[in-house]
């Protein structure tokens, strides 16, 4: 019985470190494809968002996965963490003047600030389940964009001075900088985000979620998701292990978005980056990848962030074609009758096998 | 006076809101999946009016019921191709499809359409109503808006209380085991479903883009997103409640707009909602579900 539990113990941590290098092969694939020259600047202005929408599928996959709750406000958190990052790094650009050093702690920031918002509308959302919790997420995300954009921040040597209203309502002395302006957001972000940092992240987020999944933490996590009131009865505490989920799931986000920030050079909360559809567009990554599979998540999110720049030549069928894939993908892989035509195809093969041999 | 026209103009919005609520809390009601494309039905609705009247001067009565024949043979061929081959899958597949089908019908609208904002002709010709000394000035389309609402509000109602077919709506969306031993066809029954969803999502489409006359690919998708707000808020799956939560969110948005801040008035609209789950859990006339261990 002991030496089975080791078994089992040991065949995770085989499985945790064949998604490691899975993600450290790509970084030396990069590495090694951009020193041949092969490399396009599509393809290098691609990395940096690949590794920042992997640490989103990956952190939104905590939620849908492990905890079993339909998120569909995980750009807010994104959002959240991408302006409290821009934000420190900008307002600190006088105190700390290694940008390197500013980055870095933005991103503890930003990890933060998100977990912070993640707990706070938290407690409320998880009172809820099913759809009605997928609706206020996402009405949580627009929610923040919206408040984002109707935010001005300046800083003089009276210190930081906020307002909803506009640039003017913020009472700045002459020399004073403005860093939030409302809807344009935070321009002049140093580019600090590369590929290197950014799989970095990717595997110190990897390293939390694993280590969490298969701890006593993620194991009562995952009885609330297989059957709350079981998990109830046997003195699992519901809320506290939920919020857990969810604060660390936002909190990862929340870094994704400061990497995010610091590879533009302007940021703006706009639908686009921010809004539902984003939130929308993690959870295809997440679903097609595999619910509760950390690895699909990585394979899904490059896969399909890449699929739209390299199908760039076919213009305006490129949208169009990647619809058609995600519902023909869909199809293939959920619906009852193709996995039963799968699972025939499958025995047949075997029972080939098994004839040959 | 201002406060009455900016109220009865959220009623108008409202009732395009509850109109396209309507489709998504029946589909959610009998099928139990979220359809994200049906915001985009709306514009589909919109666009094939656009082609009868705007570009080709066709008669307006024509250019709605041209949308209402697309987007009901589409409704149906969606539910056919796409959602009918998921049914017993998880919810979660059905949902990524539908959006899926979403990025589909903005991206063929934008091939065929192009990109650019659209003038959209209103379908409603009759001259705005002067009250009040002319103080209060209503619009033609708000009220046939607000009619068409209450119109198809009480035609819906009876269509399920009284006809067979809205009987066996019923009989799916209580049990669909239950339904199928009955003898009630649950394909059909769903494919009629889509089909009412769809043909009131493109007369909400037509309604809408006469009142804003501007028409892209995305024009559906926020007024889809908040009229599912509105479903979710009146309770899903009740057809009073998609009504009642539809008016409640036009009124609120438009007055937000007009007396707080028009930037923030998503984020009201979304704040109300959020305290309305917080109170009752499954919305205002939402049934609540009692857990069995």
């Amino acid at each position: 019985m002991k030496r089975k539990a080791k078994g089992i113990k040991n065949q995770t941590t085989i499985q945790n470190f064949i998604t490691y290098a899975i993600v450290i092969a790509f970084w030396v694939f990069i590495q090694i494809w951009s020193k041949a020259g092969q490399m396009t600047s599509l393809l290098n202005g691609l990395l940096v968002p690949i590794c920042t929408y992997v640490i989103l599928a990956v952190s939104l996959n905590l939620t849908v996965g492990i905890l079993g709750e339909l998120s569909l406000g995980h750009a807010g958190f994104m959002c959240v963490g991408a302006f409290s990052g821009a934000f420190f790094t900008k307002a600190m650009a006088g105190a700390i003047p290694s940008v390197g050093i500013r980055f870095a702690i933005a991103l503890l920031v930003g990890a933060a600030v998100a977990a912070l918002f993640g707990f706070l509308i938290g407690i409320p959302v998880l009172r809820l389940t099913g759809d009605y919790l997928a609706i206020v997420t996402l009405a949580f995300g627009e929610i923040i964009k919206n408040l984002i954009n109707v935010l001005y921040v300046g800083k003089d040597s009276r210190g930081l001075h906020l307002s909803m209203k506009d640039v003017a309502s913020l009472n700045l002395e002459p020399e004073g900088e403005v860093i939030i302006k409302g809807a344009q957001g935070i321009t002049g972000t140093p580019k600090a985000s590369t590929f290197t940092i950014g799989i970095l992240l990717v595997l110190l987020a990897l390293f939390i979620i694993l280590n969490l999944v298969n701890s006593r933490t993620g194991r009562a996590i995952m009885a609330i998701r297989d059957n709350r009131i079981a998990a109830e009865s046997v003195g699992i505490n519901i809320t506290k292990y939920k919020l857990l989920a969810f604060t660390v799931s936002a909190s990862i986000a929340g870094v994704a978005g400061v990497l995010y920030s610091h590879n533009l050079s302007s940021l703006a909360a706009t639908p686009k980056n921010f809004g539902y559809n984003m939130s929308i567009m993690i959870l295809v990554f997440v679903v097609l990848g595999g619910i509760g599979n950390i690895r699909g998540s990585i394979i899904a999110a490059v896969i399909l962030t890449a699929l739209p720049e390299l199908l760039r030549g076919l213009n305006n069928y490129r949208m169009l074609i990647y619809a058609i894939v995600l519902i023909a993908m869909m199809l293939f892989n959920s619906a009852p009758k193709a996995i039963e035509m799968r699972e025939r195809l499958m025995e047949k093969v075997k029972g080939k096998g098994k004839g040959a041999a | 006076m201002s406060f009455l026209s900016y109220f009865i103009n959220g009623i108008s919005l409202g009732s395009i809101y509850a109109i396209i609520a309507l489709g998504y809390t029946m589909v959610y009601g009998i099928a139990k999946m979220l359809n994200f494309a049906h915001g985009d039905i709306i514009m589909v609705g919109a666009f094939a009016t656009f082609t009868v009247v705007s570009t080709n001067g066709g008669n307006p009565i024509v250019g709605i019921l041209a949308a209402v024949l697309v987007c009901t043979v589409l409704g149906v061929t969606i539910e056919r191709v796409a959602y009918r081959p998921l049914r017993g899958a998880s919810p979660l597949a059905v949902l990524i499809t539908a959006i899926g089908v979403s990025y589909l019908l903005q991206n063929v609208a934008l091939l065929i359409f192009g990109s650019n904002s659209k003038q959209f002709t209103s379908v409603v010709n009759i001259p705005a109503l002067k009250l009040a000394d002319g103080q209060l000035s209503i619009s033609g389309v708000t009220m046939v808006t607000i009619a068409s609402c209450i119109v198809i509000m009480i035609v819906l109602t009876t269509f399920i209380n009284k006809t067979k077919m809205g009987q066996a709506m019923l009989a799916v969306s209580e049990d669909k085991g239950a339904a199928t031993l009955m003898g009630i066809d649950v394909n059909r029954t769903i494919a009629v479903t889509f089909a009412i969803g769809s043909a009131l999502a493109a007369i909400a489409g037509v309604l809408l883009c006469s009142a804003y006359p501007s028409l892209t690919p995305y024009t559906g998708s926020m007024p889809g997103i908040k009229a599912f707000v509105a479903a979710v808020f009146g309770g899903i799956g009740s057809i009073p409640g998609a009504m009642i939560g539809g008016i409640i969110l036009g009124v609120i948005e438009n007055l937000s707009k007009a007396y707080i801040s028009s930037q923030l008035s998503d984020a009201i609209v979304f704040s109300v909602l959020i305290i309305v789950l917080l109170v009752r859990p499954t919305g205002i006339l939402g049934k609540t579900i009692h857990e069995k261990v």
